[in-house]
């Protein structure tokens, strides 16, 4: 019986059409291609599988791009394909994300019988002002159809996407948004704040004034930094209140409905990744998949060539089981690391958990090691304490 | 060898003008003498460039020694001792003028006398030699001989008629100025016979050899065997090798008798024992006296310079030994500051020596360096008599004891064209000049006179010029010497903390303007932390200046998911890399740059 765990991605790298501020390896295709590639990928899958006997599948999520581009049977002949190259757990988790414009009752008939349990919606605002503004091809009114039919066919975990920090978006707007999709009480919420990303419509629009806001400078466009992180603070308090725990720095769930997939890659899971771009962790070595779909569907090669392989040592995993375990709000466990690497926690990280414990920028209790409030704010300045270069 | 006719030799340099084709002339009279061809020539330099960079020295290849068949049917034996081009290097182009009998005087056709052409001329004239001036660039649209020609006859006082009219580029009468050397400049005296006499006028280390003294003999013989003393230094030791330079190559040969140039090798560890300028003797028949116009060698300039890793230090230490062994102008010495950790004061001739130096460090010995700004030596003179000569401003005593202070001025000579007149000298009024004279060469151009506080000109002085004239100015100083003046010490404190590292000494006069940019500077350079950050300029107790570099309200990446590991991995260590080449003040922490970055106030 196999016993380690391994969670899967599948990359659906199209969409109608790319957001303004998405950095994502996406592009609209038509019919034929995708087809094209649906084929490809299942022709990894059975590849792949070989290298993952010895696993049983705890999660399987679809993300993209766009997977509800697709047509229903499609999703439904991946999941077949996936049953029967790997062994999947009976109560494993199956996500797919959807965007509200795209997702249709027969759809939903599809994912329903390949066994989806989860749905992941692209809704980022509840005000068609601002979903405009970040060139989303759907309304606000479209999402809460979408949203119900899902319902109707039974979806009982459904978690919606949102994003604060906003170009001229104001605190009321945001916390309007939250409202409204509090209101339809989905299971799981993740608010992200705006990343402007370099490549993107937006890095052309606000990059320099996200380069002024880095300074310290009052940006022009943008929400500035003491906005953002009120626009933060508001969010874990409304999501409080109508029973949302945060489990990590931008996801909210009902208990019980935190998405394991996620989890797992800050727990240092294995997981593989299938289709174009994306990436693996299997057996302590980190690498992706070509992100040239020229190459990808010539079928012969999927793996990248180049920077493929990347081997984790001892040290390189004691850094990510910290800074990715710290995104998590329960943070990390002493008993883990020592039973995972052999060491006190202490030994490897004494000095700075004490400094940034004075700092008030961690938290130390029960056996486990978490960030602060403040220490949240500026996780990348804490987290990259833990490098150990 | 045959013994050589000393009525063959012809020891010369060519001086010139930045610029205005000294090196380009020492190419091709090597060329044109056959030593190689052109071809050769290329490669040979080359070669020679990577041997320096494998061993970490500089060879001064454009000393070499060349054999030309004159017109007359007679073999000669040039030769020719490069100069360093810059007044940084004053004593180092007067101790190699000393080694010549006369001096090739480049003049660009079309640009005429420049301030350095005239500083070069009158120190080849101290040194009694006969200079040969050359008209170079005549291939130039705008080159104007005649008028050049009657410049150099006016201003200098030269005769020039017969001058050669060369193109050093396209190699057009390169003939003429070799036909010239034979005729014009005299062969070298002294006796064969007469106790040793050898001026040092350049030396390097070599990790094979050892010290290798690059010498002119004046009297006497030197060959292997001999013993030799250095007069100044009293170092003693046996010659192991003498010999002469061919192209970038020591050629050795038996012996080397008056009027020659060429090179000793002894058994000497230490270049510091072969000071340029000092005299060679024989130790076992020492000459009555030395050679004039030696004379120990004293920086203006000083600044502090860190390892950026502490634990570089003795690396530092090291590279600094070996530098001093080829250059006897740079000194050291142990320092601490608070902010930087171990380091060296370091003497410079000038701003240029200091740069050079900086650039040696950091390329031929791989160091990452943090330097302090430079400053000049001040003279402060205590209420109790005593006068210290302070050369780091943190060792300023309290100004309670301070009588007054002196800072170290210069003669600046400027030659400008006419429409600049008015920008150079607002220039030279805001860097706290004093008008002397101003001389029109000719219609279009004058020569003005400044007398300049050195602190005033160690920075940027050079750049404010050329930017000002838009490159037409060109400038030259001489120390003049001290002159009391009103100076206070400006400290900066960061978080509160004063930073050793960025006090310096300034004019009371501009504190508050130099404050005030390092402060905004600082700003800019020193990254936001968790907390707010007063930068403030103070001048004894009294601040007057203040910036804040705000707390930073947010550092954190919305999401990591699978695909965001490796991009996350790196963007940590980018910061935390960052964070490694800072220094620690108290509990902020200050990019190295930043120490530098003052050097650069005006720019913007």
């Amino acid at each position: 019986m196999p016993s380690k765990e391994l969670e899967l991605y599948l990359h659906i790298p199209f969409c109608v059409r790319k957001c303004d501020y998405c950095d994502f390896l996406s592009m609209p295709a038509n019919e034929e291609l995708r087809r094209h590639y649906v084929d490809c990928l299942m022709e990894e899958i059975k590849q792949k599988a070989a290298l993952c006997r010895e696993y049983q599948v705890t999660s399987v999520f679809f993300g993209g791009g766009t997977p509800s581009i697709l047509p229903g049977v499609q999703i439904w002949e991946l999941m077949e394909v996936l049953r029967s190259c790997f062994q999947i757990c009976e109560d494993a988790e199956v996500t797919v994300e959807c965007n509200p414009g795209t997702l249709t009752r027969q759809k939903l008939i599809y994912y329903k019988m390949a066994g989806v349990n989860r749905l992941s919606i692209g809704l980022q605002s509840a005000n068609n002002q601002e979903l405009q503004r970040l060139g989303r091809i759907h309304t606000y009114e479209e999402f809460l159809d979408s949203f119900g039919q899902a319902r109707a066919m039974g979806f009982k975990n459904i978690n919606v996407d949102l994003m604060s920090a906003l170009p001229g978006q104001k605190q009321e707007d945001w916390i309007n948004t939250l409202n409204k999709v509090l209101a339809v009480r989905p299971e799981h919420i993740s608010a992200y704040s705006l990343m402007v990303e370099e490549g993107t419509p937006f890095y052309e629009r606000y990059g320099e004034d996200e380069r002024r806001r880095e300074q310290g400078e009052p940006p022009l466009y943008l929400p500035s930094e003491e906005m953002e992180r009120e626009m933060y603070l508001s969010t874990q308090e409304l999501m409080r209140n109508k029973g949302y725990i945060r489990y990590e720095i931008s996801n909210y769930a009902f208990p019980g409905r935190e998405c394991r997939h996620n989890i797992g890659y800050w727990k240092l899971t294995p997981y593989l990744g299938l289709g174009l771009g994306s990436s693996s962790f299997l057996e302590e070595v980190r690498f992706s998949n070509t992100k040239d779909l020229k190459t990808y569907l010539s079928g012969e090669n999927f793996s990248q060539e180049d920077c493929a392989y990347v081997f984790l040592d001892k040290r390189q995993r004691m850094e990510e089981f910290m800074f990715l375990g710290l995104r998590m709000m329960e943070g990390i466990s002493r008993s883990v690391f020592q039973q995972m690497f052999g060491i006190k926690l202490e030994a490897v990280y004494g000095n700075v958990l004490e400094q940034l414990q004075q700092q008030g920028l961690l938290k130390q209790q029960e056996g486990r090691v978490a960030l602060t409030e403040a220490g949240i704010s500026v996780s990348n300045y804490v987290l990259s304490e833990f490098l150990l270069l | 060898m045959a013994v050589i006719d000393q009525s063959k030799i012809r020891n010369f340099c060519i001086i010139a003008h930045i610029d205005h084709g000294k090196s380009t002339l020492a190419d091709r009279i090597i060329e044109k003498t056959g030593l190689l061809t052109s071809r050769e020539m290329q490669a040979q330099v080359l070669d020679n460039m990577e041997l320096e960079r494998e061993r970490g020295i500089t060879i001064k290849a454009q000393t070499v020694r060349i054999v030309y068949k004159a017109r007359n049917g007679e073999e000669y034996i040039f030769n020719l001792i490069d100069t360093p081009g810059h007044v940084d290097f004053n004593y180092e182009v007067s101790r190699s003028l000393a080694a010549c009998d006369g001096a090739i005087l480049v003049v660009d056709a079309a640009q005429g006398i420049e301030a350095q052409t005239l500083a070069n001329v009158y120190l080849a004239l101290d040194h009694d030699l006969d200079v040969l001036p050359v008209i170079n660039k005549i291939d130039l649209p705008s080159a104007e001989p005649e008028r050049v020609i009657e410049e150099i006859e006016d201003v200098i006082g030269l005769e020039a008629q017969e001058a050669p009219q060369i193109s050093a580029k396209t190699g057009l009468n390169i003939e003429e100025v070799l036909e010239q050397i034979v005729e014009k400049i005299p062969a070298p005296g002294g006796s064969p016979d007469h106790p040793l006499q050898a001026l040092i006028f350049d030396s390097l280390y070599d990790s094979y050899k050892g010290v290798i003294i690059f010498c002119r003999v004046k009297e006497g013989t030197v060959k292997t065997g001999t013993s030799i003393r250095m007069m100044a230094t009293g170092a003693v030791s046996e010659v192991v090798e003498v010999g002469y330079f061919g192209a970038g190559q020591f050629i050795p040969c038996e012996e080397l008798t008056a009027g020659m140039v060429g090179y000793i090798t002894a058994s000497l560890k230490n270049v510091r024992d072969t000071q340029v300028g000092d005299t060679v003797t024989d130790a076992n028949r020492p000459c009555s006296e030395p050679l004039p116009g030696y004379k120990k060698v004293n920086p203006m300039v000083y600044c502090g310079m860190y390892p950026a890793d502490g634990a570089k230090y003795p690396d530092l230490r090291d590279a600094l030994e070996k530098l001093q062994l080829n250059d006897a102008a740079l000194q050291f010495e142990p320092e601490t500051s608070i902010a930087l950790g171990f380091g060296f004061r370091c003497g410079f001739l000038g701003l240029l020596h200091l740069e050079i130096i900086q650039e040696r460090l950091e390329r031929e010995y791989n160091l990452d360096l943090v330097t302090t700004a430079p400053g000049v030596i001040y003279k402060v003179h205590k209420t109790n008599g005593e006068v210290i000569e302070l050369t780091n401003p943190s060792n300023l005593p309290d100004p309670a004891e301070i009588e007054y202070m002196e800072e170290p001025v210069v003669n600046a000579e400027i030659m400008v064209t006419s429409e600049f007149i008015g920008a150079i000298m607002d220039l030279c009024q805001e860097r706290r000049g004093t008008y002397i004279s101003m001389e029109y060469m000719e219609e279009t151009r004058a020569l003005l006179k400044y007398e300049l506080p050195l602190n005033e000109i160690i920075y940027d002085f050079f750049d404010a010029l050329k930017s000002r004239s838009r490159g037409y100015a060109s400038f030259d100083y001489e120390m003049k010497g001290y002159t009391r003046s009103e100076l206070v010490k400006l400290d900066i404190l960061i978080n509160k903390e004063e930073v050793d590292a960025l006090s310096f000494i300034v004019h009371s006069g501009t504190a508050y303007e130099r404050g005030r940019k390092m402060c905004e500077k600082l700003k800019e350079e020193i990254p936001r932390h968790l907390f707010e950050i007063p930068i403030q300029a103070a001048v004894g107790s009294k601040v007057i200046a203040r910036e804040t570099v705000k707390a930073m309200r947010k550092d954190v990446l919305a999401k990591c998911y699978g695909g965001d590991i490796s991009r996350k991995r790196k963007l940590l260590e980018k910061q935390k890399e960052g964070k490694k080449r800072m220094r620690q003040i108290g509990n902020v922490e200050i990019p190295q740059k930043a120490f530098m970055s003052v050097l650069k106030l005006d720019e913007k």
